[in-house]
């Protein structure tokens, strides 16, 4: 199959949710790194509390997109957005909004584990001191404690909470950074591409961690692995190319794919 | 010239060398290349070497000793009168004797045995360059002569030079421990005679500099006093004005330029700082002795301040100026080491980029930023034109810093520069000092190599 | 979402938004801070620049004056010898004495008349010297002549100093009459002044020059840069390709690590104690320089070295392995040709910092008042930044400038090496 760069693909199953649970609504988004249009004209819809899982070849500015939904690709150099994403109904693009005041609002879980070099303590403590959410010593314990508890860590942790954070395993780390996100009770959680550096194990950790997070979290997963996105979402996004070809709940998704090319790629035909 | 005509003997007889081992290898195979064990060009470097390695040696030893050699055999051939005078007076001799033969005209002195000694020491510099050139092509020859007889098709000629070849190398890098050995032993050396005349305690506790050694031995004050605290203090202090120029300013610089500078801003700054970082130290003293200093005198003339125009405070100030690149570029190094992943984390969490670089970044670059200041106080410590040019000679045990300091190295520099007897507490506390100045900064730079080294593994 | 949790969400934000205010302040601050520090930064560059030109560019022009010299054979020759060694013994500032008296006749009190002869440089009379020592034929004729005023002309000329009350300052009211009259007369006007990149030091301003060191400065770079660059290299490619990892290479490998940072006076002492006092190598020689110098240097070379044999991919090697080359072959014939841009980079800039070095070489005596011009690196010598030092050393106004003149020659001479080194690395950089 040969394709030019240039190819946009009509969106086809369900981008857009017409009932009540819309959290995220993104509409005609454009990117562009420099000359490279690295996503073009998504529009899709992201119900609240549920997980929603971005697969697609690499390359193919899932995690690109990801990206734009906390204004992460602000922090990168010519890179340009078009179009609108809302949360809430609120334009997360608009000139009042605020960048810090929107991260704190969505966390992001990151494809390496990058706990800071600081205890286990402190990585948890980051994002409630700088945004000065506790008023005290006991409300910032309770705070990193319940944190720690949510993402499934405090039990394996609490006699060490003065340790560093980069002296726990792989998967523990990757908790830890979890921990961290949760730590200022964000309304969204990102994650790209999680489990990447992680073996089995650890991945099935955080996998069933996700599912529980569900529950109070919206929760955008970019993942490369089809069976994890099987696993632990409930709706599905397949990328290409910077186009987005087919969104729709899962298990039509991996059942009935309505695109050739999702289909190809399901079966493991490419990518 | 006349060493450079014996290195051109050597040089040229190699090269001949090589043209008759190459020629002799494929003369022994009779042309036949495929028989020889190595290439031919390898047997004419076999040869070569051999004829010129040891001819080089001979050679290099010669440059080295020839002055000694001749200047002690002139001077046993003068008169008992002129032996028996003490070592200082014995030099100035031997100075006019050189003088006299190399014909420039020496005034005062007309003695007769001056005259001798002159000829006799152009006699055998000649007979030296002879005896030396004999030395020289007969060990050519000889080399020549005995490694060409050698080749034969089964001799290993590359192997042999290749261990060669690596020989050298080993030597070559042996030349920087050489070098540390030598700074030790010399430094060390002149220090324990320094400290036989003067009391290695007077030296470490004493509170007044003052090395002025009378001329006459009956003078009031005679003996000088050597103790090393105002030079500490003053060194510490222009070293403490220095850093608290150049940390903040190369500190955030550097931070500046690796997380917020757009690419513009850089094209400009880093060659600003590149440029401050190569000009030559005398010309940063000429600037505070010039421009800074006077400033600074005016400035605190008008508001009623007695600065000295050779204040620690101008000293210290152009000397921050010039670590400032040197903390600057080393902390950019370590800043940009650390992960953008855990910038990302942190941005992602709704910190600004402020809280980024000061609560993760900064401690995670820490070790290292750590380092390249303990690297820039070492520099600032053994730093000498700029005081040398810009800070005082007397030795003030003071904490002001617009009075006058003096720091180690003015000391050495104005203890060595000039007519000096190899003798006399004076010369050797120079060498006293530079001994503190070397332990001083070498365990500022073990310390702060270290740490930069931990820092490194620590994200690689 | 239930009822408290979303008011817990309101008031977490409202709580965040209350101190955004003063977050992004703290944010402000800081990139002001950066901008301050680099603002500092380029202006303290400029300050210095501007300081050093301005008090230098004058030093490029001279003041001269014009004399009508008459070569009387009385004077020069009276025996008619015609002898060079006769010729040479002459009193020749007799000459611009009179030359001078002549122009001025009523200057007749004693303490005017040496006032009078002291406005042209002493130098005038080694001048007239070469002259007739050129062309003996100028005997008896009357000659005009520009020579350079003395020092404190210049300076007045050139605004430096200004005539004091009651005399005290370096030049009086009656020397600016005969100055003015000179201007009139257009026999006194300013010139490009060639002696300072012709000449030898002199202890009288307006006939030192900077050829002397720079001379000397060119010997001892090249004593540097042929010890420097063969050993350094040597020790990169041991060190890299051949050295096993052991305690041995590991204490090199500290040893010149540490070399890097030790403070140049050091090197200077060791230049002292060991070449000049131990081996009894002449004082103040560029040879002694130029060794001290690669002691220096060598570490700088070795790590850029290092550096570029480590940017080179082992595949290379194992390539030129693979067809059966030595190890020896392989570095020397395929690694070597490509690092070599990294390692020449790496050596222009050193010794562009051994051009500039000054401390280590006042140890070993380069410090010394030297006129003559060396003819090699045996040779008494000084070089450009002792030149520097020594100048910046002296009382005359004159010496100012051409102390800033000097250091702009050298720093003219730095930016051209590492412009060299910038367009080396330029052109051959490759990225594998």
């Amino acid at each position: 199959m040969v394709m030019s760069h240039d190819d946009v693909f009509e969106t086809v199953g369900r981008p857009l949710l017409s009932d009540g649970r819309i959290k995220i609504s993104c509409r005609n988004v454009n990117v562009y790194y420099g000359n490279k249009h690295a996503i073009k004209d998504v529009s899709v819809d992201i119900a609240e509390k549920e997980v929603t899982a971005f697969i697609g070849p690499s390359g193919c500015g899932k995690s690109t997109f990801l990206r734009c939904i906390n204004r992460m690709n602000d922090t990168i150099k010519d890179c340009r957005f078009e179009g609108n994403i809302t949360i809430d109904g609120e334009n997360i693009y608009d000139k009042n909004m605020d960048p810090v005041l929107l991260r704190a609002r969505i966390g992001m879980v990151f494809q390496k584990p990058n706990p800071f070099p600081k205890s286990i303590y402190k990585n948890v403590a980051y994002g409630p001191s700088i945004h000065g959410l506790a008023r005290n010593k006991s409300e910032l314990d309770e705070i990193v404690i319940t944190s720690l508890e949510r993402a499934g860590l405090f039990n394996e942790v609490k006699d060490q909470l003065d340790h560093p954070g980069t002296s726990l395993s792989g998967g523990q780390q990757q908790r830890l950074c979890i921990a961290r996100a949760i730590s200022v009770h964000p309304e969204i959680i990102l994650m790209d591409e999680p489990c990447s550096a992680l073996d089995p194990i650890a991945t099935a950790k955080i996998e069933e961690l996700i599912d529980e997070l569900r529950q109070n979290y919206t929760i955008i997963i970019v993942t490369h692995s089809m069976q994890q996105a099987a696993r632990v979402s409930q709706r599905t996004a397949f990328f290409h190319l910077g186009s987005l070809v087919e969104v729709d709940d899962t298990n039509t998704i991996f059942v009935n794919p309505e695109h050739k090319l999702t289909q190809d790629y399901i079966t493991g035909r490419y990518g | 010239m006349n060493n450079l005509s014996l290195l051109l003997v050597v040089i040229v007889l190699s090269v001949a060398g090589y043209y008759l081992g190459r020629k002799r290898s494929v003369d022994v195979v009779r042309g036949e290349i495929r028989h020889l064990h190595s290439l031919p060009g390898y047997y004419g470097l076999f040869v070569a070497l051999w004829c010129g390695l040891p001819a080089l040696v001979v050679l290099a030893v010669w440059i080295a000793s020839q002055t000694s050699v001749i200047t002690s055999l002139v001077v046993s051939g003068l008169p008992p009168d002129f032996r028996s005078l003490p070592g200082e007076q014995l030099s100035l001799v031997i100075n006019d004797i050189r003088n006299i033969a190399d014909g420039t005209i020496v005034s005062g002195t007309r003695d007769q045995a001056l005259y001798a000694a002159a000829k006799h020491y152009n006699r055998l510099k000649v007979t030296g360059f002879l005896a030396i050139l004999a030395v020289i092509l007969s060990i050519c020859i000889a080399g020549l002569g005995l490694s060409k007889r050698h080749i034969a098709p089964s001799m290993r000629a590359r192997v042999k030079v290749e261990r060669t070849i690596t020989v050298l190398m080993v030597l070559c890098s042996t030349v920087a421990i050489f070098t540390t050995v030598g700074i030790v032993l010399s430094v060390l050396f002149e220090s324990i005679r320094f400290f036989n005349q003067i009391p290695i305690t007077d030296f470490l506790f004493g509170l007044e500099w003052s090395p002025q050694m009378a001329i006459r031995a009956d003078q009031v004050g005679a003996a000088g006093s050597f103790g090393i605290a105002p030079l500490l203090t003053g060194t510490l202090m222009i070293s403490g004005i220095a850093m608290l120029v150049a940390v903040p300013i190369g500190l955030m610089s550097a931070i500046y330029m690796s997380e917020y500078a757009t690419d513009r801003v850089r094209t400009v700054a880093k060659p600003v700082l590149e440029i401050l970082a190569g000009i030559p130290t005398v010309v940063y003293g000429f600037f505070a002795a010039l421009t800074v200093a006077p400033f600074l005198r005016d400035i605190g003339a008008g508001m009623g301040l007695d600065v000295s125009s050779e204040s620690a405070l101008a000293a210290g100030l152009v000397m921050g100026i010039m670590i400032i690149p040197f903390i600057s570029s080393l902390s950019d190094d370590v800043i940009n080491a650390v992960p953008q992943s855990l910038r990302d984390g942190s941005m992602g969490i709704g910190a600004t980029k402020s809280e980024t670089v000061v609560k993760v970044v900064l401690p995670a670059a820490l070790p290292g930023i750590v380092g390249s200041i303990l690297l820039g106080v070492s520099r600032a410590i053994g730093e000498t034109m700029i005081v040398v040019m810009a800070a005082g000679l007397t030795a003030n045990l003071t904490a002001n810093p617009l009075n006058a300091v003096t720091t180690f190295t003015v000391q050495i520099v104005t203890l060595l520069i000039g007519d000096q007897e190899f003798d006399s507490p004076k010369t050797l506390a120079a060498f006293a000092l530079g001994l503190v100045l070397f332990i001083m900064t070498l365990c500022l730079n073990i310390i702060a190599l270290y740490v930069v080294r931990r820092y490194r593994e620590q994200y690689e | 979402m239930n009822r408290a949790e979303l008011n817990s969400h309101e008031d977490r934000l409202q709580l965040i938004k209350s101190k955004l205010k003063w977050r992004y302040a703290k944010e402000n601050i800081f990139r002001v801070s950066g901008i301050i520090a680099i603002l500092l930064a380029v202006s303290m560059l400029a300050i210095l620049f501007i300081s050093i030109i301005g008090s230098g560019y004058t030093a490029f022009q001279q003041t001269f004056i014009r004399l009508d010299i008459k070569f009387d054979q009385d004077v020069i020759d009276p025996d008619n010898k015609k002898e060079p060694e006769a010729l040479s013994q002459a009193d020749y500032s007799a000459l611009v004495k009179t030359a001078l008296s002549k122009m001025f006749p009523d200057v007749s009190d004693r303490r005017e008349r040496r006032d009078l002869y002291s406005i042209v440089s002493s130098g005038a009379a080694f001048e007239l010297r070469d002259m007739i020592m050129g062309n003996p034929a100028l005997i008896g004729t009357t000659q005009q002549v520009w020579f350079p005023a003395d020092d404190d002309v210049d300076m007045y000329i050139k605004g430096h100093i200004q005539v004091e009350a009651e005399g005290s300052g370096r030049i009086k009211e009656s020397t600016v009459q005969w100055i003015n009259a000179l201007t009139e007369s257009k026999s006194l006007k300013k010139r490009f002044n060639t002696t300072l990149f012709t000449g030898g030091d002199s202890r009288e301003p307006e006939i030192a020059g900077i050829w002397g060191a720079v001379v000397g400065s060119f010997y001892t770079m090249i004593v540097t840069l042929a010890l420097s660059f063969p050993l350094g290299v040597a020790t990169a490619v041991y060190l890299e390709e051949f050295a096993p990892k052991n305690i041995w290479t590991d204490i090199v490998e500290v040893n010149i690590n540490n070399l890097a940072a030790v403070p140049s006076i050091v090197f200077g002492l060791l230049g002292l104690a060991v070449f000049l006092n131990f081996f009894g190598l002449p004082r103040s020689a560029p040879i002694v320089g130029g060794l001290v110098l690669t002691l220096m240097t060598l570490p700088t070379i070795i790590i850029a070295s290092r550096a570029s044999l480590l940017a080179v991919p082992p595949s290379i090697r194992e390539g030129a392995l693979g067809v059966g080359a030595s190890r020896m072959q392989s570095v020397l014939h395929h690694v070597l040709p490509l690092a070599l841009p990294g390692m020449l980079t790496g050596t222009i800039i050193g010794m562009a910092r051994a051009l500039g070095e000054t401390a280590p070489l006042l140890m070993i005596g380069m410090v010394a008042f030297i006129v003559d011009i060396p003819t090699g690196v045996f040779d008494k010598a000084t070089v450009l930044p002792v030149q520097i030092y020594l100048w910046a050393d002296s009382p005359e106004r004159a010496f100012v400038e051409r102390t800033s003149a000097t250091i702009m020659v050298l720093l003219a001479f730095l930016l051209i090496m590492n412009a060299l080194a910038v367009i080396l690395r330029k052109k051959f950089e490759r990225r594998w």
